[in-house]
Order: C-alpha cells, then sequence, then structure tokens
C-alpha cells in the first residue's frame, strides 16, 4: 500500500534556512543542501523548500540552491514562494523541482492554478494556503499569515482543486508554532470537500501527533514540519519506525 | 553512454543528474544518430499521452526508436513506459510505440476501493512478480522495496510482461519488460536510493 509521508519544510532566505515562530521573529537555522543531505539520509519522503526572500539577489541564490540539491537528492522536491506566474513555475522546474506550490500569488491570480495545471499537469501544481478562525469560520490568508484575504478557506481549496491542484498544503495559523499537535478540525473539513491528497502543516510538537493524525484523519496523506525536524527535537528515522510500530504504512 | 530521448516532454534535470551521480555517461538528445550511438536508451516524460506521443512523432524519433529498441537496453519512465504499450485511452484513443503488449487506462474506473485517491502519489512497495526475481534489473534491489509513483492512467491486459506491481486496492502494473525493452511506472529518478539501484542495474544490462 502507499505510505504516508513525512515532509521536512526549508524556509530559505537569503541562502540560509529559517523558521519562524508564529510566522514572525525568524531565526537563522542551517546551510539548506546540507539539510537537504541530512534529511535524505534520515529517510525524508520529500523535501519543501520556501523562498521567502525578496531581494533579486536572494532568488538567484534560491534558484542555486535548489539546482545543487536537486542534483545530488532523488527525491521529490516541492518548491514554494513568490511563485506568481507561469515564468516563475518554468524557472523552478527547470532547477530540478518536481511540484510548485503557489499560495498568495493565487490569491492575487488565481488563473495561475489553470494555466499551470494545464501546462505542467495537476501532480506538479501543489496549491498552499495560510488559513485561520474568525468568528468560527475557517479563513484564507495571505502575505505570509498576516492578512484576511475575506474570502472563505474550505470554498477557495475546493475551487483550486476543481481548477487543477493536485495537492494541497493545509497550515493553521492557530496552531503554527504551538506544538500542541496538528489542526484536526481544520484537516476533516478540508478532507470532506477535497479528493486530492493533503498536506497537514502547522502544530506538530511530538511523534505523538503525526500519530494521531494518520490512524485518526486517514484522509490526510502526508505531515510536514520544520523548527521540531530541524532542531532535532523529533528525529524523522525514529519517527518513521515509530509510525510504522503504530500500524501506520512508513517507508523504511 | 546512456541517451534520454528530449522531445519536449517534461523535465529532465533530475534524471540526468541521478544517471551522472552514478558517474554513467549521459546525453540529452533528440539526434537521431546520438540514439544509434548510444549504449542504452531512457524515455521519459510526463504529461498527457495524447500530446506526449505527437511530439515524439513530430521529432521523427520514432522508427528510430523502435529500430534501436531491437538492439539495446530501453527503459520507459512514467508516461515514458505507457506509450512503449499498444494504446492509450488517456482523453481519448490514441495509439503507442506498440513495443509491449498492452493498453493504458484510467486507473480511477478500476480501482477495488473507491475512497482512494487518484493521481495515485506517494512510495509505494515494488511487489516483485513471483518468477521475475532473477531479472537482471533487480540486481540490486530487494521485494518490497518502495518507489515514488505519480500517475492517473496505468498500464493492464500485459501480465506476460509484468515484472512488478505495487497494491493500490488492485496490483497497478509498476515494471514491466518486453525482450531489451523495460519500462518503469514509477520514477526511479525519484525513488531515492532504491531507484539509483535500479539505474545501475539498467546500466550494466
Amino acid at each position: 500500500m502507499i505510505t504516508k509521508r513525512i515532509i521536512p519544510c526549508l524556509d530559505v532566505k537569503d541562502g540560509r534556512v529559517v523558521k519562524g515562530v508564529n510566522f514572525e521573529g525568524l531565526k537563522d537555522m542551517a546551510d539548506p543542501v546540507e539539510m537537504a543531505r541530512w534529511y535524505n539520509q534520515s529517510g525524508a519522503d520529500e523535501l519543501v523548500f520556501y523562498d521567502i526572500t525578496a531581494s533579486v539577489e536572494g532568488r538567484t541564490l534560491f534558484t542555486d540552491i535548489l539546482r545543487r540539491v536537486a542534483s545530488e537528492i532523488f527525491i521529490p522536491l516541492t518548491v514554494g514562494g513568490g511563485i506568481r506566474t507561469l515564468e516563475d513555475f518554468d524557472r523552478v522546474l527547470k532547477c530540478g523541482a518536481d511540484k510548485v506550490s503557489v499560495n498568495s500569488g493565487a490569491i492575487a491570480n488565481p488563473d495561475i492554478i489553470p494555466a499551470a495545471a494545464q501546462k505542467y499537469g495537476d501532480q506538479c501544481v501543489v496549491l498552499s494556503a495560510d488559513i485561520k478562525r474568525v468568528d468560527g469560520r475557517f479563513m484564507l490568508f495571505a502575505k505570509g499569515g498576516r492578512e484576511n484575504t475575506g474570502i472563505d478557506a474550505l470554498d477557495w481549496l475546493e475551487r483550486g482543486v476543481k481548477n487543477g491542484a493536485g495537492e494541497l498544503v493545509v497550515n493553521s495559523i492557530d496552531t503554527d508554532g504551538v506544538k500542541n499537535g496538528f489542526d484536526l478540525e481544520l484537516l476533516d473539513a478540508v478532507a470532506k470537500r477535497c479528493a486530492v491528497p493533503i498536506i497537514a502543516s502547522g502544530g506538530a510538537g511530538c511523534m505523538e501527533d503525526f500519530k494521531t493524525l494518520f490512524l485518526e484523519h486517514p484522509a490526510v496523506d502526508a505531515g510536514l514540519a520544520a523548527s521540531i525536524f530541524h532542531t532535532r527535537q523529533v528525529d524523522i528515522r525514529e519517527l518513521k519506525q515509530y509510525l510504522r510500530q503504530n500500524g501506520v504504512e512508513m517507508r523504511l | 553512454m546512456i541517451a534520454i530521448v528530449d522531445y519536449g516532454v517534461g523535465n529532465l534535470f533530475s534524471l540526468a543528474s541521478s544517471l551522472k551521480s552514478l558517474g554513467l555517461e549521459t546525453e540529452v538528445t533528440r539526434d537521431a544518430d546520438r540514439l544509434r550511438a548510444a549504449s542504452r536508451i531512457i524515455l521519459p516524460g510526463v504529461g498527457a499521452f495524447g500530446d506526449a506521443m505527437q511530439k515524439l512523432t513530430d521529432t521523427g524519433l520514432v522508427p528510430v526508436i523502435r529500430e534501436e529498441a531491437a538492439r539495446k537496453p530501453l527503459l520507459g519512465i512514467c508516461l515514458g513506459m505507457q506509450l512503449l504499450f499498444e494504446e492509450s485511452y488517456e482523453y481519448g484513443h490514441h495509439a503507442g510505440l506498440g513495443l509491449v503488449p498492452g493498453k493504458v487506462c484510467p486507473l480511477a474506473d478500476d480501482l477495488a476501493d473507491p475512497t482512494l485517491k487518484v493521481p495515485h502519489i506517494g512510495w509505494n512497495a515494488m511487489d516483485i512478480v513471483p518468477g521475475r526475481e532473477d531479472d537482471p534489473l533487480f540486481r540490486y534491489v530487494k521485494n518490497g522495496e518502495y518507489v515514488y509513483y505519480v500517475h492517473s492512467y496505468y498500464a493492464k491486459d500485459c501480465a506476460a510482461s509484468t515484472l512488478v506491481t505495487s497494491e493500490y486496492s488492485i496490483p497497478v502494473t509498476g515494471a514491466v519488460r518486453s525482450g531489451h525493452v523495460y519500462g518503469t511506472q514509477f520514477h526511479p529518478e525519484k525513488s531515492g536510493d532504491t531507484g539509483l539501484r535500479l539505474l545501475r542495474a539498467f546500466a550494466e544490462l
């Protein structure tokens, strides 16, 4: 059977891996190529790279890093951050990305989803959304989680799938950085409306959080996290062994 | 030299890099003479069958690939494997290269468990077909190792050439062989160390 996937996420700024807590107070972590090697050896099923650079120099540095990672690490690579146009898709795909994640770019221009799906295939287009509860409703946030778009997040994701998104990254702002477990209520709500693979993001603090996610919410396909893996608070190899012992299909 | 057929479908960076990382001389080409000079040919591909077959036909390489496939090892990967078959029912009906008997059909129509998602994306275990364990493609891998799949269509009516299946409520065709012609539905160039070992075995066929 197909396995559940464990995905470390590397936020890259000016050539270094950083990870914020609740999206603020960025802290320098490590060299992205070194970290990619480490994660590949640890059994990560996939890697996600987010380019959170604003400058042109930073962007060039990012594509150089991507090319270096893709020339020595042969597991699926997803790239996001600053993807607004088909040219952006092209730029990162040529450097070895397999999937491209759109977030704010799709909010600014929703047509990017069907255009990219038609050109590169649904499997290439990952729709990533930052979601927060506002007055009891799941709302879509933009600008790294700082701005409420006023769009209902579940409607947004459903429409994205209809338009060709092949996978969803569901990032809960409410649980991100809190390390108290994934936002299971949100994930269930998304799974009810969307039939494509769902990657849960935001809130993992320990191995049990992944066990609960996969055993009790079988519609979720993958768990994504950053700082708990970067700081080795959770070791991916141990996590995967633990999950398999608990009956979750894992690649070991 | 291993020639990777460049016909404008998909991203060849990882495939070329994975072969280079094994120390194998690799060329990405659409030149008929380079395919003839190669010791092995890889036919990659992502996207839709009809469009890819049209692009391959437009390069004029189809007769060259047919001739060379009789002489040297050829490996089709993902959509490149599907193109090896006689026909496909992806958005209509299209003829393939006909190098392997069988047809390509929508996975969603045949799944025994309708709650499973299509595309079939992710890592799945290789179940080597009993009696096929000694195929030289498996020289460096064991039964049950995991490989990475991304696809919505799959090959069927090809039992005689099937080397590997992976369980997705039905046995999904994972690898095939007919003479010198091999195909993998999964992506060896994205299947970590297992994939590299499969590529190394292909290079030594």
